[in-house]
């Protein structure tokens, strides 16, 4: 009984916010409001529940020794950082934004180019000539692929140097760069259309099967 | 106004209700079409059907309802192909949103093959710190996960017993809706050579392809077109496989219109 109650309560969002396509009503105003209230309830739980509670308040009373006392650095850290609200101390709160952002670059340098840089640019070094087994014959279509792919990421970096005005060979090179940057626009808002009409499929679907068992 | 005048001022309105016909319809009429599987997601499926029967299969929930259409089936048509090959899965998640969702389809798909919870299947639940976490399970699980979603201690579990990190994994299957997936490649695949799947929303998959050329990633399976590929592959014909009619009327609805569209600017402009 449950589970209807909850379908119908869905269906009736799911049609409430859908009315807004017509144009702007109460029924929608009604899911948007219970829409951003449960969001903001919820994450004030979550943080509270997966982050301030297990990393602090349970692990200031289970620990001992350094393990315990060391949680006091994180817990000024937070309170410094609720200093915002007060205008006259509120510079204390960059102390703690200064520890996030060292934390948050050293961590994203150290992934973006150990994962990231460095193998993307040895996939790049690819040979533009690839023959098959006989060692005689080009692998057409390998090698085609291998040029494009190279000259793809050359015309491209091109595009994005501005240190000279595009002239000339560099203006050919980067006109070359914004056709590929064009390509790949057009790949991605194609994959974003699939995407949508994906989540309009899933909510219709839920619709017909889990509301009104048409399917 | 013109024939071409009026084409260029169509109230959307009367496009939303096109739209939403070319979807009904299909799924009304329950169409279906054969769906020939793309390599990246023949590679995926191949790489988990390579694992020896006992392997361990790691999945990440990063994603929660509002991806649900795209990624909830491919989740189900994985665990269906790790159940059917006696493959143990280790659930956890980045997006706690994504938990329950996670913990529905494993409950449905280990029932339907009479999987024992904690022997075959597991679900480690959310940690916050996304990188740390990453890093952490690549030198012990247990430093992250001292115990599952309902907190049992792993070490109470016998899946868990020779299992401490990414080098006892057979396969890392993450389903991404936002960048976790990058931080996959960068943590666990950089780091400590991980093998990756990565699964994604169809606005995500065109920045995962450079992983792939890259042999970053082993496998991808991009938004519902690819959840639909796994089912047929996994021969399950869930919501992605009967969304593919709806899918494909929409596209060529799209194709339509954007060339329409531009018919109707150029004429217009020659007017001009």
């Amino acid at each position: 009984m449950a589970n209807v109650i909850w379908t119908w309560i869905a269906a009736g969002l799911t049609l409430a916010i859908f009315s807004f396509l017509y144009k702007d009503n109460p029924f929608y105003k009604l899911a948007e409001h219970i829409y951003v209230g449960s969001s903001a309830a919820f994450w004030f739980i979550y943080l509270w529940y997966f982050d301030v509670k297990p990393k602090l308040v349970d692990a200031w009373l289970q620990n001992t020794g350094f393990e315990k006392y060391i949680l006091i650095v994180p817990a000024i850290l937070a309170v410094l950082m609720l200093t915002r609200f007060i205008p006259t101390i509120s510079w204390l709160s960059r102390w703690a934004i200064a520890f996030t952002v060292g934390m948050g670059a050293g961590l994203g340098i150290t992934g973006a180019l150990q994962g990231f840089l460095v193998p993307q640019l040895q996939a790049t070094l690819l040979p533009i000539w690839v023959n098959v087994s006989d060692k005689f014959t080009v692998n057409l279509g390998y090698s085609l692929n291998n040029f494009i792919l190279v000259v793809g990421t050359i015309a491209t970096i091109f595009y994005f140097y501005f240190s000279k005005e595009h002239r000339g060979g560099l203006g050919y090179a980067s006109k070359v760069g914004i056709t590929f940057i064009m390509i790949a626009f057009g790949a991605s808002f194609g994959y974003t259309v699939m995407a949508r009409i994906s989540l309009l499929i899933g909510r219709l679907f839920f619709l017909l099967h889990d509301w009104l068992h048409l399917v | 106004m013109n024939f071409w005048e009026r084409l260029g001022k169509i109230d959307r309105r009367i496009i939303y209700l096109v739209v939403f016909l070319g979807v009904i319809i299909p799924i009304l009429l329950k169409v279906t079409f054969r769906v020939e599987p793309m390599r990246e997601v023949k590679q995926a499926y191949e790489e988990v059907e390579k694992l020896p029967p006992g392997s361990a299969v790691m999945i990440s929930i990063d994603y929660d309802a509002s991806s649900m259409p795209e990624l909830q089936p491919m989740l189900v048509a994985i665990l269906e192909h790790c159940f059917k090959k006696d493959l143990k899965v280790i659930m956890l998640g980045h997006w706690p949103l994504g938990l329950p969702l996670g913990q529905i389809a494993l409950d449905k798909v280990a029932k339907k093959y009479g999987k024992v919870y904690g022997k075959d299947y597991v679900f480690l639940g959310f940690r916050p710190g996304v990188a740390a976490v990453m890093i952490n399970l690549g030198k012990e699980i247990r430093q992250v996960f001292n115990s599952d979603y309902k907190g049992t201690p792993i070490d109470s579990l016998p899946i868990m017993q020779n299992i401490h990190n990414y080098n006892d994994i057979g396969i890392l299957i993450g389903l991404e809706a936002g960048s976790t997936g990058d931080m996959w490649v960068q943590f666990a695949q950089a780091r400590y050579n991980a093998k990756i799947i990565l699964g994604a929303t169809a606005v995500v998959a065109p920045d995962l392809y450079p992983y792939l050329q890259a042999n970053q990633i082993v496998g991808l399976i991009g938004g519902l077109r690819g959840a639909a590929d796994y089912e047929s592959l996994v021969h399950v014909l869930g919501p992605a496989y009967l969304g593919m009619p709806a899918q494909t009327t929409i596209h060529v609805l799209v194709v339509i219109l954007i060339i329409l569209g531009n018919l109707g600017y150029f004429a217009t402009r020659r007017k001009k």
